[in-house]
């Protein structure tokens, strides 16, 4: 190659630069149906077979709606279940591969080659267009008179306010997110029964998932005092757990030496990660894990965190026996329960300042 | 009617002093190496238990720890795990005896516990309400069990028995805590167990279910078989098919 | 040829005689002739790998179709009502209306329990389909230029549909959904400062609040899936825009697209599959059972269930929240929860923005300006292809988080061990995985310049005359040579300027600095294709004395065992 000609374009040039030529599309190989006629009648008719079952299954199918009732299994399952789901699935595959069959075997299969042009416009349409929006703000002055300018920015940065503003019925302001329903004399009852217990309805190595005696009480007028939402809202914060184990295995911090009794404690059942009920409890190692992301508490050891994401220890309520010798609790949690939020630590401040 | 429900010692039923005594010899053979001869268990050398003191734990723990399987454990374990139960029915009942006869403790439960054949709708609600506040945060919510650390687990109670299901209720078994007759009550234990039983002879509505697994299982299934499915799809769609020379 | 019909004026065909009416009639007032023209025979390449995309897509148009008939009985609302349906289990219990409607399309409904599994499934095979697209754009570059925008428009696409498919998680309110929405509450109250506020107004007050699942239907079924819409035309509209890229091959170039025509063998192909996806999800919805609300139960802030996990998409969070340590701190009397907002927050914002920043990032390393509509093959990207495998493991092991516990029961595994397993090896298997991939990337490039230069084994052994075993070398097959050189060349990689002649750092020589370290990174170790004169010189040894090529010659020697032909 030594002739003197310059490369014309930088297409050429590449090509040049290549250590392989482009050698072309390669020659056009036919389908059997292309050459062979009784091939291509024979996929027709396999397409059309398809079709039909189609048709046939989307019958199939409201034949089970009307006689197929809902109480009916088959092989253990739904029976109309699986019947809607294999006549429809069954049919609209069909219907897919024959459409494929037919693209695939008798539609054209020539490639076709069509050419690309760069994403860009050209240089005289950007051109013009610089143009257009030159002469548009010229005209409009929005250069040569800052006032209007500036006055209409402040009017638009100004509406946001309405809209922000009309957001603001979102939902109240966060308040009582430290406190419980939990208070001073309340009665822990057994979840869903709602059964107080004492003491001695405890054996070592027992777990409680406890409420409030609150939340199954009436008032005068014989409502439920916590209903609907507003009891889910409240359980989710109040909801505990009792347990007993061995007095000497416990090994209460500093000033919740009498938080307990006889070895019986009381924790949140709400997680300090992110909120879930934890109730894994493990009655010989007295750890405590949580489901969702595997948190492990200590009971035995106030709470503590021992692995896991939860960073605060597992808020504990302090318990006494009432006069008739059921468990109550003391307080509200003197911790705060539930996952951290923004303001916890000053809410925690105002806490510890109260007791 | 309290005192009615409540477990009466094993003694009273129609266990005879020789029952205890064929129990004592069973028990000093295939027991006593590690819970000690008389049951008073074994620490090792550490402080650990061996084998945990069987005093007082009563004739319901026997039979759910023997009739299980658990026991005799095959090796030392973070948690002995069901196998095929070594002893025979009649040397449970004597084993039962034995151990039972050393103090107090529950007896295996009766019909009151798990006898389901007559919980109405009302009990099966009140069983799955029980269920789910107590249980499934371990066993999961159909019963397929979940994991505990250290290699340790809530095993599948899905074709446990309603006696040793009860059995697990009222003991607590190693790691499980234990819900005694006062907080949950044996009523409340037979619905819980109408509850699993329920829920399990539901048909399988969906169709095949992920083990009651739950969204990790389904993960599985979207990627290798609806992927992996519709990619064997657009592969076919692509190919090109079979090509002859054109005469 | 002898197949293509001879040219007919289309005025004369039937079908010409019998459209020209309506068509003329639309033509009048639309005028689309024009834009019809051009696009009706369009032509698309064909891959399967082209056709992932389209399983995200026609999974959207089930979703619509599937969601459509379920808004007809699912009531958006969380006041509480005695179930009293034909599920005797949770007959009698009190449960949000959300619940005992998505009982009622489970069990009344008849077909209702298949749409919800075929609603659920396209969910998850969305979202799935997307990602394995991605996957595919992102390992083959066709993210470049010029089509940086529609990669980013995909990335959004990706972010709403995992919101959609939580928010949808979300809706049936059963013990899963709400101990999902209690996930989110956490993670809401972690974003620092605002997060209080964030909670009270998405909630409209303390969790679970009142309002949270009739704002979640609203963007569940009007807000989103309006963006996804839109965002999914802005997607198509730019494909047909640019065309599709096509793979390197014989005849095809940068400057041309081969292929079909959309009318009349894309269409039915696009169309078949969407009858076969439709098909496909509807079996399965037939034959496995997805999300068995029932057996969970209603929401109830104190229950919660073993293998309590979101679906598999918010899975990585799920891992990453899970293996956090339990970074709390407090400053200026804020609480600061990180071991909620690192791995909820920031690392979903991580993950996007380097996906987001990628196209830029690797066009700043390699100065790359041109327009590129042929793909790459991943081997000839090995740090492209290692980064892409390094996130991937990265994502992979996450999961393993997600599903410790699974795991941990079902292979008799500490879940403990298994969290510390993900916590050391999301750093650390990355890294494996980086520098195994970039190997076999280099290493499978060797092997296709050493097939360029030295051909193929033909299998055929040859004794010579002083009794040496040598096998034949063939050249490929010169289309097969061209598709394995089509690609770019590696740039000249210069220092950059650093000082000029009296010692000054040159200015910008800081990112000039950084930008040659990149490079440097960037193709290190990379084999560049044959030259000319290589190609050439290789000819000479495969070719005999005549110059004929494909004849072994006589000097040829066969392969030592460091795969060098031995030859003269």
């Amino acid at each position: 190659m030594s002739d003197e000609i310059e490369p014309r374009d930088e297409s050429r040039e590449i090509q040049r630069r290549e250590p392989i030529g482009d050698p072309g599309l390669p020659e056009h190989q036919y389908r059997p149906q292309d050459v062979d006629e009784s091939q291509a009648r024979r996929t027709e008719r396999q397409i059309s077979a398809m079709f039909l079952a189609a048709a046939l299954l989307f019958v199939g199918f409201c034949v089970i709606y009307v006689t197929v009732d809902a109480d009916t299994t088959f092989l253990g399952w739904s029976a109309q279940n699986v019947g809607f789901g294999f006549t429809l699935g069954t049919a609209l595959l069909l219907i897919g591969v024959g459409i494929i069959q037919w693209a695939k075997k008798l539609m054209g299969d020539h490639e076709i080659i069509e050419m690309r042009h760069p994403a860009r416009s050209s240089d005289e349409d950007r051109a013009e267009v610089l143009g257009d929006i030159n002469a548009g703000l010229e005209e409009s002055g929005i250069g040569r008179r800052p006032m209007i300018r500036n006055s209409l920015l402040t009017a638009l940065g100004a509406l946001g306010l309405p809209a922000v503003f009309l957001l603001r019925d979102l939902g109240p302001l966060p308040k009582d997110q430290r406190v419980t329903v939990w208070k001073k004399g309340m009665r822990v009852v057994n979840d869903v029964s709602g059964m107080p217990l004492k003491p001695s309805d405890l054996q070592v190595g027992q777990l409680v998932n406890g409420e409030p005696a609150v939340f199954f009480e009436e008032d005068s007028e014989g409502n439920r005092v916590y209903e609907g939402t507003e009891l889910l809202q409240a359980k989710s914060k109040a909801a505990v757990i009792v347990v007993r184990m061995r007095p000497e295995a416990i090994r209460a911090a500093k000033g919740r030496e009498n938080w307990g009794i006889d070895g019986i404690l009381c924790y949140s059942k709400i997680c300090t990660h992110v909120g879930c009920p934890i109730s894994l409890w493990e009655q010989q190692t007295h750890h405590l894990l949580c489901p969702c992301h595997q948190s492990t508490f200590d009971l035995a050891d106030n709470g503590k965190v021992i692995f896991g994401p939860a960073y605060r220890p597992l808020p504990q309520l302090p318990l006494a026996l009432d006069s008739e010798g059921y468990l109550i609790a003391v307080s509200d949690f003197p911790e705060i329960v539930a996952p951290s939020y923004p303001e916890l630590a000053r809410d925690q401040k105002k806490l510890a300042e109260k007791s | 009617m309290y005192a009615a429900l409540a477990p009466k010692p094993a003694t009273a039923e129609t266990i005879t002093s020789r029952d205890v005594e064929a129990g004592r010899q069973l028990f000093e053979i295939g027991c006593a190496s590690c819970h000690g001869t008389n049951a008073e268990g074994i620490e090792t050398t550490r402080g650990n238990n061996y084998g945990p003191a069987l005093v007082g734990v009563g004739a319901a723990a026997v039979d759910f720890q023997v009739g299980t399987g658990r026991m005799p454990m095959a090796q030392a374990a973070q948690q002995a795990p069901r196998k095929d139960v070594e002893y025979s029915a009649k040397e449970i009942r004597e084993l039962s005896a034995f151990v039972a006869s050393l103090a107090p403790g529950p007896a295996i439960p009766g019909k009151e516990y798990t006898d389901t054949s007559k919980a109405s709708v009302s009990d099966i609600r009140e069983g799955g309400e029980i269920f789910r506040t107590n249980c499934t945060a371990c066993h999961n919510s159909v019963g397929a069990g979940g994991a505990l650390p250290g290699g340790k687990y809530a095993p599948d109670i899905r074709d446990v028995s309603a006696k040793h299901t009860a059995e697990a209720m009222i003991t607590g078994p190693q790691q499980m805590p234990v819900f005694s007759d006062e907080v949950i009550t044996p009523e409340d234990k037979r619905n819980v167990i109408a509850y699993v039983q329920k829920l399990n002879d539901q048909p399988g509505y969906g169709g095949i279910g992920g083990g009651g697994l739950g969204p990790v299982v389904d993960g599985v299934f979207a990627w290798i078989i609806g992927i992996g499915g519709l990619a064997g799809f657009a592969i076919w769609i692509g190919a090109h098919g079979a090509r002859v020379k054109k005469r | 040829m002898t197949a293509t019909p001879e040219y007919v004026a289309v005025e004369n065909t039937p079908l010409g005689k019998k459209a020209a009416g309506p068509v003329g009639w639309l033509d009048d007032r639309l005028g689309l002739a024009g834009l019809a023209k051009k696009n009706l025979r369009k032509v698309f390449p064909d891959h399967w790998s082209f056709m992932l995309g389209e399983i995200a897509l026609w999974s959207f148009v089930v979703l619509l179709v599937t969601g459509v008939f379920l808004t007809f009985w699912y009531q958006p609302s969380m006041s509480e009502i005695e179930y009293a349906g034909p599920y005797t289990p949770l007959n009698g219990l009190e449960m949000s209306q959300a619940f005992q409607s998505t009982l009622k399309i489970s069990f009344e409904i008849r077909g209702g329990l298949l749409i919800r599994q075929i609603h659920h499934w396209s969910a998850a095979l969305f979202v799935a389909a997307m990602i394995v697209h991605m996957l595919r754009v992102f390992f083959t570059g066709a993210y470049r230029k010029p089509r940086e925008v529609n990669w980013l428009i995909g990335l959004g696409l990706l972010t709403l549909g995992i919101i959609e498919g939580f928010a949808g998680y979300s809706l049936p309110d059963d013990l899963l959904s709400g101990t999902g929405l209690r996930f989110v509450d956490g993670l809401m109250r972690s974003i620092p400062i605002v997060g209080s506020y964030l909670e009270f107004f998405i909630f409209g007050g303390e969790f679970p609040g009142n309002e949270i699942i009739p704002r979640l239907y609203m963007a569940h079924i009007l807000l989103i899936p309006a963006l996804l819409l839109g965002l999914i035309g802005a997607h198509m509209l730019l494909l047909v825009f640019h065309k599709h890229t096509q793979w390197p091959g014989p005849g095809r170039t940068e400057d041309n697209v081969v292929g079909y025509p959309m009318l009349p063998v894309y269409a039915a192909k696009a169309g078949g599959f969407f009858f076969i996806v439709f098909g496909f999800t509807a079996l399965m919805g037939a034959f496995l059972e997805i999300n068995p609300v029932w057996v969970y139960g209603p929401y109830n802030p104190s229950e919660v269930t073993a293998g309590s996990q979101p679906d598999w998409y918010m899975g990585f969070v799920e891992g990453a929240v899970r293996v956090m340590p339990n970074w709390e701190t407090t400053f200026f009397n804020y609480t600061w929860s990180w071991n909620v907002f690192i791995p909820g927050v920031m690392l979903l914002g991580l993950m996007f923005g380097a996906l987001g920043a990628w196209p830029f990032v690797e066009r700043w390393i390699t100065g790359d300006q041109a327009e590129h509509h042929l793909l790459e093959r991943p081997r000839n990207a090995p740090v492209r292809t290692a980064f892409g495998v390094a996130g991937m493991t990265m994502y992979g092991v996450f999961w393993i988080g997600g599903g410790n516990d699974i795991i941990a029961t079902k292979f008799s595994l500490d879940i403990y061990t298994i969290t510390w397993f993900v916590r050391i090896g999301i750093f650390v298997l990355p890294v494996l995985a980086f520098m195994i991939t970039k190997r076999i990337c280099i290493g499978l490039q060797r092997a296709d310049a050493n097939s360029i230069l030295h051909g193929y084994e033909t299998g055929v052994l040859e004794r010579s005359v002083d009794g040496s075993y040598s096998e034949r070398h063939a050249p490929l097959p010169v289309n097969d040579q061209f598709t394995l050189t089509t690609h770019d060349r590696l740039p000249v990689l210069e220092a950059p300027v650093e000082y000029d002649e009296n010692g000054v750092p040159a200015p910008g020589s800081r990112a000039a600095r950084a930008r040659a370290w990149a490079q440097r990174f960037y193709y290190d170790g990379t084999v560049d294709k044959p030259t000319v004169e290589d190609v050439d010189h290789a000819l000479e040894h495969l070719s005999d004395h005549d110059g004929h090529p494909v004849a072994l010659g006589e000097d040829f020697q066969g392969v030592s065992e460091t795969g060098i032909p031995r030859v003269h």
